[in-house]
């Protein structure tokens, strides 16, 4: 149990939460970040505004944060460059496969009790545990 | 100005990812590392967005209509099918290989640091790539008639 910070986790997971519940109740809109991504990548102009501004409001919170004294630090990713390009291969083309990722199944779907995100769920948290396994404890 | 509320909804998402160290792949690989020196956070943030997001949606689910848009958007599919499974499967691989799911990657671009855009620019192009695979095909599941729905 190294590490375990269970205040902040908690504090941050109610914004989350508060988050995906505000965007629906605004937007009627689910917060699923892989589908509000993909959906600025195609060509199609409609229903752009709103993927914008989420992803804006995003990627503008470090900064603010950054502004009051609650600036975030670099990620941290020693893996070579060969094993980032295909964990973001399979993380962009897993996550339209499977229609979501950890906020879109894990935070909106479980929270609509949605059996299809409960089992997404369950699949990518297995599989993740067992490749963090086998690269860690095996390889 | 409806544009605000997606906006400041992005804001306290990223809060959120910030404060419980969840944008950070070290702290992520933690959790997922159950054979190792274990940490739990995730599971307290997942938990707590759970308690907020249960009542809230049910809550959604009394409106008639959002504030800002004139009807809730919510996901036609239901069922658990073999696109759904194999997706959650490859996507957990490629969370489990970096510590990087798409909420924490967007939002680590504010940094600039050359594995995340290496990692965003990948992950579109992994999108790009199953979306033109699911148009080129004609009878696309996307297109499938929203029948039978046992979690919509």
């Amino acid at each position: 149990m190294a590490n375990f910070t269970p205040v902040s986790a908690a504090i941050g997971g109610v914004l989350i939460g508060l988050s995906a519940v505000l965007l629906m109740l605004s937007t009627g809109r689910i917060a699923g970040i892989s589908g509000i991504f993909s959906g600025l990548l195609n060509l199609r102009g409609e229903d752009k505004g709103w993927r914008i501004a989420f992803v804006a409001g995003l990627i503008l919170a470090p900064i603010l944060a950054g502004l009051i004294g609650y600036g975030m630090a670099q990620p941290k990713l020693p893996m070579s460059w060969a094993v980032i390009v295909v964990a973001g291969l399979l993380v962009g083309f897993g996550t339209r496969l499977g229609g979501g990722c950890t906020s879109g199944h894990g935070i909106c779907g479980i929270g609509r009790l949605s059996p299809r995100s409960i089992a997404a769920t369950i699949v990518f948290m297995v599989t993740a545990v067992i490749t963090v396994a086998i690269t860690r404890h095996v390889l | 100005m409806w544009i605000i509320a997606p906006l400041i909804c992005g804001l306290i998402f990223g809060a959120g990812l910030l404060i419980s160290g969840m944008v950070q792949p070290t702290k992520v690989l933690g959790f997922l590392d159950i054979f190792g020196a274990w940490d739990p956070s995730l599971a307290v943030v997942m938990a707590a967005a759970l308690a907020v997001s249960i009542p809230g949606f049910r809550l959604a689910d009394r409106g008639a209509r959002p504030w800002f848009a004139g009807q809730y958007f919510r996901p036609g599919k239901s069922g658990i099918d073999l696109p759904l499974v194999a997706g959650a499967g490859l996507f957990g691989i490629g969370w489990g290989l970096v510590g990087l799911c798409p909420g924490p990657a967007l939002e680590s671009l504010a940094t600039l640091s050359p594995g995340v855009i290496v990692f965003v620019a990948a992950m579109a192009a992994g999108m790009i790539a199953n979306d033109a695979r699911q148009q080129s095909r004609p009878t696309a599941q996307r297109d499938r008639p929203l029948a039978s729905a046992t979690d919509g």
